[in-house]
């Protein structure tokens, strides 16, 4: 329970339903510090966690994970900066937080699923395969940051929402007389809540602010910048260059320090590969498969083939260049709205 | 369900016998004490009255007792009145320990961060100061040693009166937190040779919000609240009648109840420890066991994160805790076990049980019963199991 009306809806639904609720929040930093509050799990929404709890009638614990959200979540998203990727926490969160540490800490406790606030859906296929689906509200989808879970997590997850629109939450919400019916949504991530990433990065691992050359696709020198973290695949914005036409990030290179940049038409790659792919509707393919492939939170999803290769990684190649295939975010694999599988872009 | 409560230490329930006597102040003493009318006297005899019940429970003369918000505040009065009033003569270190309380602590780190120099004294895994490191701590210029009477999470009792003896033969003040002491133990003031000692009502089966402080007669100290004359100028501000005349009451019944309660809280305390070592293996007690209130016991569990140990006890409906909580209501690693010298494992599996007033022997067997199976489930189920 975030504080959010989405999860708050979720607990109450359930609770409604007639089954036996225990909310749970994470504290994931240090609330005591003056440093800013992120924008989900601070002081208020644990408050707004609470009263939701009391309102609907369930006990409510808050756990503090701050040292695994370090160990998993916040360490990933500076190595990745770091190595010159662009990292999805929210997707590590799930993985190897949410439905990892809570799911054990609430099974310890006699839970038999972990309930959240996604908008997501989680089915059992006759053959007893868990199918993850997205969620009824196409624009409010959260599949994409579900890719990672496993058939045990699957089996284990429950998304009391993910059958409604958001419009319908808040009516859900305001039904049921919960006061965080009209808060609005979380936008940020949520431990940099004032979005500016590098800085948080530099802060966390001083040693990344190296500076380095932003090259053209030719090598040659165009500036210098204050570290591979500060950059993304397919940014334009904050390169210190200018040329004739607009300028796009291309490729970052951490052990060089190299940034090279090119024209948007040079964004578009037609194949990818992807890294600690899940295969989460069917078992890995035996040969190379149609699906389509979502690339980022808000890419519409294209269409393409995706081929197991061997340790777990995957080769996708696009029936039409895409621009800025990013490394470090997650490529999912959708047949209509079901979670075929899905991996790390390398 | 039938719930346990084992949080004794924390807070305790309030007796009907006080929830009268602040119900008839409430009632019918709506007065100002300040006052000096009718109204006003009848007011002040209530809290004259309590201050004699309050004063009795400490061994106190009566004008010796300043009545406060509660410990937290009693314990910055104390701390905070000294350094004020003794370091212009050039008094500025500060001596503490520890395991304090955070109302102790965090004065001490407040009054660290504007010039005065403050030290912490060592324990050992025992959890009990050491004579000798307070006599090499003290200075020519210490003004305070600030030493509780006995530690809220393991309950071991300081060997106060030698501390106290140390302290002010080099002119220094000192400072007792008896709130996890006050109604469990007896106290006399006197006999321990103290300057000051802070208390709080709502562990003896009084009301929260309300606390005194003993301050021994013609010490140097300088008010934390200013304003009106209340309490002989040294705690400003309109009286809380009605919750004084709670801890007044709660003061009286501790006082009458003390050596029996006591003698029939402790062999509870031993039972349910000595059930718990036997029944669920990888279990220790923390903190010297001879030297302990009659109804704390601090229990280490091998491979247990404590917070999900608290909260599956809370859904069987047995209420304990474990150190301190912070602003969200987490749990942070105890500071009186990382004191202790232990390992950081050992500071997050630990469950304090305190018992109390309402506790019985069915209660105590009860947690014994379920504590195996609970245990079990959460160390078969935990992927990141914690070692001890």
């Amino acid at each position: 329970m975030s504080g959010g009306v989405d999860s708050s809806v979720a607990a109450a639904l359930l609770a409604e339903q007639g089954h036996d609720v225990i909310g749970l929040s994470m504290q994931l930093y240090d609330q005591r510090g003056t440093e800013t509050f992120g924008t989900c799990c601070t002081l208020d929404d644990l408050y707004d966690a609470r009263r939701v709890a009391d309102a609907i009638g369930i006990p409510h614990y808050i756990l503090n994970f701050e040292r695994q959200f370090q160990d998993t979540v916040i360490s990933n998203f500076v190595r990745e900066y770091a190595a010159g990727r662009t990292p999805l926490p929210c997707a590590h969160c799930n993985s190897d937080l949410k439905f990892a540490t809570l799911l054990d800490r609430a099974r310890g406790l006699g839970a038999e699923r972990v309930a959240t606030g996604h908008y997501a859906r989680v089915e059992q296929s006759p053959d007893g395969r868990w199918l993850l689906r997205r969620s009824a509200d196409p624009d409010k989808d959260q599949s994409y940051f579900l890719f990672s879970l496993t058939q045990d997590q699957l089996a284990r997850a429950s998304f009391p929402v993910g059958a409604l629109k958001k419009t319908e939450v808040r009516a859900q919400a305001r039904r049921l007389g919960l006061k965080v019916a009209e808060k609005p949504d979380s936008q940020e991530i949520c431990f940099v809540p004032d979005g500016d990433y590098a800085a948080f990065v530099a802060r966390k691992e001083p040693a990344v602010a190296r500076a380095g050359a932003i090259v053209d696709t030719g090598g040659r020198v165009l500036a210098s910048h204050e570290g591979v973290h500060r950059f993304t695949v397919g940014q334009r914005k904050g390169l210190g260059v200018s040329g004739p036409s607009p300028l796009y990030v291309l490729k970052i290179e951490a052990e060089s320090g190299q940034v090279t940049v090119g024209p948007r038409a040079a964004l578009d790659q037609t194949m990818l590969t992807a890294s600690g792919v899940n295969w989460v509707s069917i078992e890995a393919p035996s040969g190379s498969m149609p699906v389509s492939a979502q690339i980022r939170h808000r890419h519409r999803p294209a269409a393409g083939r995706v081929r197991a290769l061997d340790a777990g990684r995957a080769e996708f190649v696009f029936d039409t260049p895409q621009p800025a295939i990013t490394p470090g975010q997650a490529v999912v694999f959708y047949d209509r709205d079901l979670v075929v599988g899905g991996g790390w872009i390398d | 369900m039938q719930r346990i409560y084992f949080d004794h230490n924390a807070t305790t329930p309030v007796l009907p016998p006080v929830v009268d006597a602040m119900a008839a102040a409430l009632r019918e003493e709506f007065g100002n004490p300040s006052s000096v009318h009718h109204f006003g006297q009848r007011a002040k005899a209530v809290i004259d009255q309590a201050r004699s019940s309050v004063a009795a429970l400490i061994g106190a003369d009566p004008s010796e007792v300043v009545f406060t918000s509660g410990g937290t505040e009693g314990d910055n009065f104390a701390i905070r009145g000294t350094a004020e009033a003794l370091g212009p003569s050039g008094r500025r270190h500060l001596i503490g320990t520890t395991i304090e309380h955070e109302a102790v602590l965090n004065t001490l780190k407040a009054l660290g961060k504007r010039g005065w120099e403050i030290t912490l004294l060592p324990v050992g895994e025992t959890g009990i100061v050491s004579p000798d490191a307070l006599k090499a701590a003290l200075r020519d210029d210490t003004a305070l040693v600030s030493v509780m009477h006995a530690n809220n999470e393991i309950g071991t009792i300081q060997p106060i009166a030698e501390l106290a003896r140390l302290a002010r033969e080099r002119g220094a003040h000192f400072h007792t937190d008896a709130v996890q002491t006050a109604g469990k133990i007896p106290i006399d003031v006197k006999a321990l040779g103290l300057d000051l000692l802070s208390i709080s009502a709502h562990k003896f089966y009084g009301p929260k919000g309300v606390g005194a402080i003993w301050i021994r007669r013609g010490l140097r100290l300088l008010p934390n609240v200013t304003g009106g004359k209340q309490e002989r100028n040294r705690r400003a501000g309109t009286e809380n009648v009605a919750g004084i005349a709670g801890m007044g009451a709660a003061a009286e019944l501790a006082r009458a109840k003390m050596a029996e309660e006591s003698a029939r809280v402790a062999p509870l305390r031993d039972r349910l420890e000595a059930g718990i070592l036997k029944a669920v293996h990888g279990t220790l007690v923390n903190g010297a066991v001879s030297a302990r209130v009659p109804n704390t016991t601090n229990i280490s569990f091998d491979r247990i994160e404590a917070e999900s140990l608290l909260i599956a006890l809370d859904l069987e409906g047995i209420a304990v805790s474990t150190g301190s909580a912070c602003s969200s209501g987490t749990l942070e690693p105890s500071h009186v076990l990382k004191a202790m010298g232990f390992p950081a494992h050992r500071t997050q599996n630990s469950i304090r049980f305190s018992l109390g007033a309402s506790s019985t022997a069915a209660d105590v067997d009860r947690v014994i019963a379920v504590l195996p199976g609970i245990v079990d489930k959460l160390r078969n189920l935990t992927r990141t199991p914690v070692r001890a």
